[in-house]
């Protein structure tokens, strides 16, 4: 009986003599790209996870048009198109040799299949109201397609471009979920679920070659793994890496490169503009100075965010700097509270959706706030209680989320966000920008709307979500900003 | 003795069936709609209607629960949601990792928690019993995702020798798959080898106290002798017992370990689902875990009888 | 027969408890620093003179959330094992009185039990009643109640079967009164060696729930939740992970030391399960 004991852990020894981990000796063939999140399917048309995206985007699928790494329309499966000057009818004229995974052509058929598809009223599409403006798709020919609007979409062609907007074969269309079958430069080779999912390069692509032959896209969900997994070199790239606390580290060893990109992520302290003592501005007004964002950044973020004091993303050339509105000032937020009647201050929830950023930046604030006298209970809930109660249910005090759409500041006209702001001032200026096509003046109107916003305290307004890719120094091509949900790995190479 | 069986495994059936219910009861109860999960926040009422009916989340629960149930008898466990598979084949693959860790982590606990027993029971009273009962005793208390983390600490982010977490699918080969399970099997082990070892000891003792290997040893039988022919198929019978009950807390108890090492297993699958509020999945491992109970106390119940080696009554 | 002397187990066991319980006490007049006090500038210290062990990623005092967290596994512990005597031990007892099918349903509720992982119990708590420490406590007391009503019966069985519970019963005691004057003072050692066993086992459980999210909302402070924080900076400040961890094992250690103590006094015949 000894003997087994002494033999277990040999066996157990040998193991760990046995197998190494380590990819830094990997062939500069493959790709290996860490993903915090697993996708649930693999099907962009047909849910709004934004690991579907991150995986499929542009390597497995692609849209007519395609979005850049600068955030720029392209042309992707259409290879170039017109516009009559209307704006009401698109002409786009298909690559001649697209063909899909299993072999078959992809044609103008396939095309108005998936744009039917996507409005048609079995449409489980997460962004159907990008196809709200198509009042016609006509096939006039194998190649070329033609999509009649019903009233002038500015974003059409941005819209066409994004994931949602994948163009799919009908025969494959149902099973693409778990056996996706595209038309992008990668196809399929396995998925370990739970894992990993891995490409490899598709040999009939009809467009230029990618350079990298296999690309694995790994699901590390845990902080502490995703620093080992890269100081191991068993990840090669780490696009939205979150574990901010570690990029020191990387920053500092030549082995890594850290790329700083821009990201549409405005990281808000929602607050119920409905709910009392929320309907007060100058309570709203209070808990912006109560909120040190210096120190949020720094704590929550381990100083990798850039501060913004209204809904707009600081790297765009109409931002306007309003952090000045609600600077720190304790002083004056306690002041604030007593002449809104609140003296003593008050009790309420802060409901926390799962991303560490919320969590943490949710624990600094309520610490940052029980100065002033506002005492915050935290819950932490996950993202379906989240969605139902605090985001369509509008059921809630406080909430804390980055809002990731790209030129999003228009939710603030939405009469049923779940924001429950109501401002006759900003809905006009919504409305003059949604008919305005001088730059001039819609910069104007969008500077407007962030003084509109910052001036009524809408929300607590913290900071720019930061968007970090981690990776070996060798690796080029990745990109370093987020204009959408993609890693498109097409032009990545090693150098 | 069939008639027992038979009572026995209706029983399980209708309390095993009863928890499917009790979990899907509350979880249509919860707040979270799985196709507002889906779609969301862009969602528009129609689309999400849409998802609801092609879910079947547009009949009424009671037509649900039944609807399952019914696939039950034909031996399918119905479709997830989330991942558009078949609740069956979604389960296996998650018990591929589980049930190897498990089984590793129970091995381990074996092959070091009744020897070392055996020998403390043998030495009784010496250093080395005294620095066993210590481990028996320090082992039980500390939390095994404590034991994972400080692993993860020493093996991976310290030596770099084996993966901080994940598992990279027994496709990978079986090298690379052990390695992913090494550091969580350990953890879970420690706690279970110092039950075991507690047991051995206790019940190695009580043996050595029986008439009948009193009797042996004062007829000059050798003392390993005695060990092996009469102390230790007694001492089997509480061993065995209690190596039953642990494989079912271990397949029930792997959530927090698997948190700790990211790994694809039941338990992750379990939590998982429930965020996304897949009713099918939840209620699917739910079965299992029942079905794997019982299996494993019909099994150590079977075990008994083999192993007791008392003279066997007429029945 | 029995050895009288004191043995070392009880004493350590209650040494250690003792220890607890008085830091926890402790902690409610007094703490080196407030425990959800945050000073980003001073995060992530080692060990020294200002903070005894140093500070977590906010710059909160470990030391003081250490105390604050004790009170709080002792409080869910407690509750937690005051809920399971509360249900298991009636539960228990009835199943004593009245053999026969009740027997047989006790005992599938425990195999039911057992297929429901206190982990699964909670996370449905928690979808249903939003997070706190309420389920947790609800989560661990229903494995409490299987417990305590297995162990109930089994123990009042025999009592029953003795000629002078019988004799009371002949002279027209109800069931109810029986149990009261008879069989629950029998059966009470038995009954504190294994809640006192459960209460080592609820420590643990909470920590796993606590460390998964499941249990006390922060800011107030819990050995899990400090792990789970930790984990991430286990690169950075691995002591963050170690504190915790210890203070879970040494009170876990103490009460299971206690249980064992107290077993070889009042549980001769080892009539309670050995959870741990």
């Amino acid at each position: 009986m000894g003997g087994m004991g002494k033999a277990a852990v040999a066996a157990a020894a040998l193991l760990l003599a046995a197998w190494p981990v380590g990819g830094w000796a990997q062939g500069h063939s493959g790709l290996v790209v860490g993903m915090q999140l697993e996708p649930p399917h693999l099907d962009p048309t047909a849910g709004a996870a934004g690991a579907i995206d991150e995986v499929t985007y542009a390597n497995l699928f692609e849209p007519l048009t395609r979005i850049d790494a600068a955030g720029a329309v392209v042309p992707g499966l259409a290879e170039r198109w017109t516009v009559s000057d209307d704006g009401l009818t698109y002409t786009f004229t298909l690559r001649p040799g697209a063909r899909f995974h299993d072999g078959s052509v992809c044609d103008s058929a396939d095309v108005k299949f998936s744009l039917d598809r996507a409005r048609g009223p079995q449409s489980v599409n997460a962004q159907k109201a990008y196809f709200a403006a198509i009042d016609t798709v006509e096939t006039p020919d194998p190649r070329t397609v033609v999509v009649r609007l019903s009233r002038p979409d500015g974003l059409f062609l941005f819209h066409m471009g994004q994931g949602d907007a994948v163009i799919v074969a009908q025969e494959t269309a149902d099973t693409n979920k778990q056996k996706p079958i595209g038309t992008g430069p990668f196809k399929l080779d396995r998925w370990a679920a739970g894992d990993r999912v891995e490409l490899v390069r598709n040999p009939d692509y009809d467009g230029p070659k990618p350079a990298l032959e296999r690309v694995t896209f790994r699901f590390i969900s845990d902080p502490a793994a995703q620093v080992a997994a890269l100081l191991s070199g068993d990840v090669d790239t780490f696009p939205q890496f979150g574990t901010y606390e570690a990029l020191d580290q990387f920053r500092k060893d030549p082995r890594f490169a850290v790329l700083d990109g821009t990201s549409e992520g405005e990281t808000l302290l929602v607050i119920n503009n409905a709910r009392k003592p929320f309907d007060d501005v100058r309570v709203r007004r209070a808990i912006g100075h109560a909120i040190d964002r210096t120190t949020l950044i720094d704590g929550a973020m381990f100083g990798t965010a850039k501060p913004i004091g209204s809904h707009f993303p600081p790297h765009r050339p109409e931002y306007v700097d309003l952090t000045g509105l609600s600077a720190y000032a304790p002083a004056k937020a306690r002041a604030l509270l007593a002449e809104a009647g609140y003296k003593d201050g008050f009790d309420a929830v802060l409901r926390l959706p799962p991303p560490i950023y919320a969590r943490r930046s949710g624990e600094l604030i309520a610490a940052m706030l029980a100065e002033v006298g506002i005492r915050l209970r935290i819950e932490n809930v996950e993202w379906a209680a989240w969605l139902e109660r605090t985001f369509k249910g509008r059921d809630f005090d406080l909430t804390l989320v980055a809002h990731t759409e790209p030129l999003d500041i228009g939710i603030y006209a939405r009469p049923d966000y779940y924001f429950n702001y109501r401002s006759d001032r900003f809905n006009a200026t919504e409305d003059e920008l949604s008919r305005t096509l001088d730059p001039a003046r819609r910069v104007a109107l969008l500077q407007q709307e962030q003084r509109i916003v910052a001036e009524d305290a809408v929300n607590g307004f913290l900071f720019q979500l930061p968007v970090v890719t981690v990776q070996k120094a060798g690796v080029t091509g990745m990109w370093p900003n987020r204009p959408l949900q993609a890693n498109d790995v097409t032009g990545v190479s090693w150098k | 003795m069939i008639h027992y069986l038979g009572r026995r495994l209706l029983g399980f059936a209708v309390s095993a069936w009863v928890a499917a219910l009790a979990v899907f009861v509350v979880l249509d109860v919860v707040p979270g709609d799985p196709a507002l999960l889906i779609l969301g926040t862009e969602a528009q009422p129609d689309t999400l209607a849409a998802l609801r009916a092609q879910m079947g989340l547009d009949r009424p629960a009671a037509e649900r629960f039944v609807r399952w149930s019914g696939g039950l008898l034909r031996g399918d466990f119905g479709t997830s949601h989330t991942y558009n598979r078949p609740v069956a084949s979604l389960v296996a693959e998650r018990l591929a990792v589980t049930l190897p860790l498990a089984l590793l982590a129970l091995a381990l606990a074996v092959a070091v928690g009744v020897p070392l027993g055996v020998w403390a029971a043998a030495r009784r009273g010496g250093i080395a019993d005294g620095m066993v009962r210590g481990f028996g005793r320090l082992g039980v208390a500390v939390p095994n995702f404590w034991i994972a983390m400080l692993l993860i600490w020493v093996f991976s982010v310290a030596l770099g020798w084996l993966p901080a977490g994940g598992f990279p699918g027994w496709q990978a080969g079986t090298g690379p798959a052990l390695a992913a399970l090494i550091l969580p099997a350990v953890a879970l082990a420690v706690p279970e080898a110092a039950i075991l070892v507690r047991l051995t000891r206790a019940a190695v003792l009580d043996t050595l106290r029986e008439d009948y290997v009193r009797t042996a040893t004062a007829k000059g039988v050798g003392r390993r002798v005695v060990l092996r022919r009469h102390v230790l198929p007694n001492a089997l019978i509480p061993i065995t017992t209690l190596v039953g009950l642990q494989f079912g807390f271990l397949v029930a108890g792997v959530v927090v370990v698997e948190n700790v090492c990211t790994l694809p297993g039941l338990g992750r699958l379990l939590t998982q689902a429930i965020g996304q509020r897949d009713v099918t999945v939840v209620q699917g491992v739910v079965l299992l875990l029942a079905v794997l109970v019982m299996a494993v106390s019909a099994l150590v119940d079977a075990l008994h009888a083999v192993l007791d080696p008392r003279p066997r009554r007429a029945a | 027969m029995r050895r009288r002397r004191t043995s070392f187990p009880l004493v350590a066991g209650a040494v250690l408890t003792g220890a607890l319980v008085l830091v926890a006490l402790l902690s409610l007049a007094w703490t080196p620093y407030a425990p959800e006090a945050v000073r980003v500038v001073a995060r992530l210290r080692p060990p020294g003179p200002d903070h005894w062990l140093g500070t977590d990623h906010f710059g909160r005092d470990v030391l003081s959330m250490l105390m604050v967290g004790a009170r709080l596994s002792l409080g869910i512990g407690a509750a937690s094992v005051a809920l399971g005597l509360l249900g298991g031990v009636p539960l228990g007892l009835l199943g004593a009185a009245r053999p026969g099918w009740w027997d047989e349903a006790a005992g599938r509720m425990a195999d039911l039990l057992f297929a429901f992982p206190a982990v699964l119990v909670a996370i449905l708590l928690t979808a249903l009643n939003g997070p706190g420490a309420g389920n947790a406590v609800a989560a661990i007391a229903l494995f409490n109640v299987a417990v305590l009503a297995r162990v109930t019966q089994g123990a009042a069985k025999g009592v029953m079967r003795r000629d002078f519970v019988r004799a009371s019963q002949a002279l027209g005691r109800g069931p109810w009164g029986v149990a009261w004057v008879h069989v629950l003072p029998a059966i009470a050692g038995v009954l504190a060696v294994q809640a006192t066993v459960l209460f080592a086992a609820a420590i643990l459980s909470e920590a796993g729930l606590s460390y998964l999210g499941l249990g006390v909302q922060p800011p107030v402070p819990s050995w899990g939740r400090m792990l789970e924080d930790a984990q991430t900076f286990l690169t950075r400040a691995p002591l963050l992970a170690v504190f915790p961890g210890a203070a879970i094992a040494l009170s876990v250690l103490g009460l299971s030391l206690l249980g064992d103590g107290l077993r070889d006094r009042f549980d001769p015949r080892h009539e309670s399960e050995p959870i741990l």
